[in-house]
């Protein structure tokens, strides 16, 4: 670490008078923390005398669902939400969550800090095909950082390990967070105190420290040298997605009507017809899983997939 | 009550009445704009709230409850129609009272409000009812103000937290002066923000008791065609006190254009075009009509920004003014600055923007989901097995719509899913069983009288009572149905199980939400029963009044054969470890997120989900 690199600025931060607002949007994932992140920010400016309007939106976004939270300050502030490309700093608690609001960064100087965490919703896992991959977003640390000037992507959650406390995560954040607003560190400090549970602050404070401290020894040049982990959840598979055709073969001889493979079909394709025979009622939901093979106990179902592997 | 998440920081004793709300020391605070609102109930001296749990309506009563008891009686209140009843008593018996709710809560509480427009009030009346527009959490994005206009009822809107407070007061000295109930329309936005309030002190008015006055307080034909009239005359002294007060406030600028807004728009506007002329109403019904015909007249050009139905835009039109609104700017969803500005880009009156594309990622796509471990989730497992026709209702269990469940066919209003499931009986055309599911707290909202219809025309339907004891949608608000009230204390408790019998079911029958097996054989039995047939699917939800939080379960690698069959769960713990069996992917369970429900254990055809304790 170099005592070299300057605090890290959208090059346009302002004094601490300044003439148009202030715009930081905190984005996350319901339950990780966005309202308490602004609480404490939209506390900081208050008590540093702006004018300042933090808005959010409950409801829906707590079941797990995208939540957003725009804080702004300065002399006077109109709107409570932040125009569209005109956020100073994007503080991403979760990565597709940060890929989600970029167009509402503002462009050139706008400074975008994200956790790498990533937080893969059922959604994204609901292609059943042999090969299927996750829809999670498919840009890479290295994308965001070639193609947005001030971006910083960071392990908050292992930071906050190695300082012995999972749920400090949220702490390193403002920590980082700390670098790109001009407020004294130490005010920083005395709201972050306010707000944690007393017999937390010492560690907080600390988790504070180290966020802030990653930051301002952030080498941008060297980072994109050595970045290693392109992470993207895409996977690579062997199996081409959809190239798979299942056909289920059923013996009808054999079938005794059971009904064991009706119940434990995943989706739901088959049933039992007015003869109390099993029947493939929706062939084009059929993934191939092969489940009705292996639990009917008189060999009455074959699956024949075209580019099955026998293991 | 709100929660703090898994936030590093929770607030200090936030439940404990410590809020700072309750603190009169400094008198600047930073409050969220249904803090305000109760801040202002509290400070215009009211006696009585109630109010149903909806949002964004929800944070309203919560906040007004952080005040002492006997300052104000505060109370959830099964529906808002009981909720407006209870504070038009309190208001016949000459104290102030308050009632909050959402856009879709006045529907049901508007039966009483019709009447009671007629009546006016002793103490003073202000209902705020909280619109959603943009649907981020309801069923439709009607405009308040349409219905206010049909009740003749003032309708005041802030456009801040500060106004918020103010006109909450304000709006309880109108109540008083001219005999009427006063709604104040906030929005989502509005409700949802926070900021810098400047609070006042509590001032109690002195109650006048009941007063008699047969003809003003019994609505009866030969009244009513007495206080018919009233209503129009007041209506106009409104309109005409509105010409002059300063909740409406002309901000002068050039002359080329004019615009005239209210709510939460004006700080679009003042975001986007902060010298035009702004003609910011307050009040937005009965609309000043003198004070908008000096605006009009003074300017070249007559612009109209309002969220939602055009109300004041049509209004401006039938005073004879040219005057742009909806054409510009859109009827449907919320307002930001980008809207108001490009409505007034196209109107030729700001520049174009210029713009660089920059990194704009396709989005992920994130719907809300049903939470690790929670009740609802095996009751649709159970309702998709015997292939039912199921009828929803409101609540976090609508979400069962959706993929990967799709187990809900219907949704409609509070407490419709009994009756369209009768209606779907009647209908005769359904050859699978239908079932009705509906949540504790939509049940006691309105989900009794339909219960006793089904009966009483001998429906042949299956109940499904959704039973998490809480209002979990709203972020968990106690209901009568769990026997604790609004401040955290015992109360009675409506008994589901005793309450059915006595209407008249014959089958009743309580099952664990987290056994699936029963609950499927438990479905079956009740579609055979001839009638209807109740089951309630009990357990507690996972977030509220407590986090739930067990022993998390674990896929064993090697016997998961990616058959999905959990993924159909929709479980937020659960998603693919990136290992594939024969090219169909493997799951995993975050641990974290795991509260150890048992449910994916127990779809598992491969055995290969346990609990690490029981190796």
């Amino acid at each position: 670490m170099t005592t070299a690199v300057k605090p890290v600025k959208a090059p346009n931060t302002p004094p601490l008078t300044i003439p148009r607002p202030h715009n930081v949007l905190i984005v996350g994932v319901g339950g990780q923390g966005v309202i308490m992140i602004s609480k404490v920010l939209a506390t900081l400016c208050q008590e540093q005398g702006f004018e300042v309007k933090q808005s959010e939106v409950h409801g829906m976004a707590k079941r797990g669902g995208a939540v957003f939270s725009h804080v702004r300050f300065g002399e006077i502030v109109h709107s409570p939400t932040i125009p569209e490309g005109e956020a100073d700093v994007l503080l991403a608690l979760e990565w597709a969550e940060g890929m989600r609001w970029m167009p509402y960064l503002r462009q050139q100087s706008g400074t975008f800090i994200a956790d790498t965490q990533r937080i893969v919703p059922p959604f994204a896992c609901r292609n059943r095909t042999r090969g299927a991959r996750t829809g999670y977003v498919g840009e890479t640390i290295q994308t965001v950082m070639e193609q947005v000037e001030n971006s910083f992507a960071l392990d908050a959650m292992g930071i906050a390990k190695q300082l012995g406390v999972v749920k400090a995560a949220n702490t390193v954040l403002l920590g980082a967070l700390s670098t790109a607003l001009d407020f004294p560190t130490e005010a920083w400090k005395s709201v972050i105190s306010k707000f944690v549970p007393p017999q937390t602050t010492k560690v907080n404070l600390l988790a504070f420290d180290a966020g802030r401290e990653w930051a301002l020894g952030f080498d941008r040049e060297s980072e994109l040298r050595n970045i290693k982990d392109t992470r993207s959840l895409h996977q690579e598979s062997t199996v081409e997605a959809g190239a798979d055709y299942s056909r289920v073969e059923i013996t009808e001889e054999w079938c005794k009507g059971c009904d064991i493979c009706v119940k434990f079909c995943p989706e739901r394709c088959l049933i039992m017809n007015e003869k109390l025979i099993v029947e493939m009622a929706e062939p084009e939901l059929c993934t191939g899983c092969r489940m009705c093979e292996w639990l009917c106990p008189d060999f009455a179902i074959t699956v024949h997939t075209p580019n099955h592997v026998p293991l | 009550m709100a929660k703090a998440g898994t936030a590093a920081f929770a607030p200090q004793g936030s439940k404990e009445g410590t809020n700072n709300n309750t603190d009169v020391a400094s008198d600047v605070k930073p409050l969220m704009g249904n803090e305000a609102i109760a801040r202002g109930v509290w400070e215009a001296g009211v006696r009585v709230a109630s109010a149903y749990p909806g949002t964004p309506s929800t944070e309203i009563l919560e906040n007004v409850a952080r005040f002492p008891e006997q300052d104000i009686k505060a109370e959830w209140a099964t529906n808002e129609k009981v909720a407006l009843d209870v504070a038009i008593g309190a208001s016949f018996a000459g104290v102030r009272a308050f009632v909050a709710m959402k856009h879709v809560g006045l529907n049901v509480a508007s039966d009483s409000l019709m009447s009671m427009t007629y009546i006016g009030v002793n103490g003073g009346l202000v209902l705020v009812v909280c619109d959603d527009p943009g649907i981020h959490s309801s069923q439709n994005e009607q405009d308040t103000r349409l219905l206010a206009r049909l009740a003749m009822v003032p309708v005041l809107e802030p456009s801040d937290a500060q106004e918020a407070l103010d006109f909450v007061k304000q709006g309880y000295d109108i109540s008083e002066q001219f005999d009427t109930p006063v709604i104040v329309r906030s929005t989502t936005r509005l409700s949802h923000t926070r900021s810098l309030v400047r609070v006042g002190e509590r001032v109690v008015p002195i109650s006048k008791g009941f007063v008699d006055n047969i003809t003003k307080n019994v609505m009866v034909p030969s009244h009513a065609r007495i206080r018919h009239p009233r209503l129009i005359e007041r209506e106009r002294d409104l309109a005409e006190f509105f010409n002059s007060s300063d909740l409406n406030r002309w901000e002068r600028g050039g002359t080329e254009y004019g615009i005239i807004t209210c709510g939460i728009s004006y700080s679009y506007v003042k975001e986007v075009a902060s010298d035009a002329s702004v003609l910011k109403l307050g009040a937005s019904y009965p609309l000043a009509e003198a004070l908008i015909r000096e605006f009009c007249e003074s300017v070249d050009r007559v612009l109209v920004i309002e969220e939602l139905e055009p109300v004041i835009e049509e209004t401006v039109r039938k005073l004879g003014f040219e005057v742009e609104g909806k054409s510009l700017f859109p009827r449907v969803g919320e307002f930001s600055p980008s809207v108001v500005r490009e409505g007034l880009v196209s109107a030729g009156l700001l520049p174009v923007a210029k713009s660089t594309p920059g990194l704009s990622p396709e989005p992920l796509a994130r719907p809300p989901v049903l939470c690790s471990g929670c009740p609802h989730t095996s009751s649709y497992m159970a309702l998709r097995a015997i292939n039912a026709r199921v009828a929803g209702d409101i609540g976090c269990y609508t979400l069962a719509a959706i993929e990967p469940l799709k187990a809900i066919d219907t949704c409609v209003a509070m407490g419709s899913s009994i009756g369209n499931a009768v209606g779907m009986y009647k209908a005769g055309t359904e050859n699978r069983p239908i079932v009705a599911t509906i949540g504790d707290s939509t049940f006691i909202h309105a989900g009794i009288p339909p219960l006793i219809d089904a009966v009483y025309s001998r429906a042949d339907i299956t109940v499904l009572l959704l039973d998490n004891h809480t209002t979990a949608m709203t972020g968990g608000q106690d209901h009568a149905g769990t026997g604790v009230n609004l401040r955290g204390k015992q109360t009675e408790r409506v008994d589901f199980e005793q309450l059915i019998h006595s209407l008249g079911v014959k089958w009743v029958r309580k099952v664990d939400s987290y056994n699936l097996g029963n609950l499927y054989k438990c479905l079956q039995d009740a579609v055979r029963h001839k009638g209807v047939s109740v089951i309630i699917s009990d357990r507690p939800c996972v977030l509220d009044p407590v986090k739930i939080k067990g022993t998390s379960f674990t896929v064993r690698a090697e016997s998961c054969v990616g058959c999905q069959s959990c993924m159909n769960l929709g479980c937020p713990a659960l998603s693919w470890s990136g290992e594939l069996y024969d090219g169909h992917n493997k799951v995993e369970i975050n641990q974290l997120e795991c509260m150890g429900c048992s449910l994916c254990a127990q779809v598992c055809p491969s055995d290969a989900i346990y609990l690490p304790t029981e190796e």
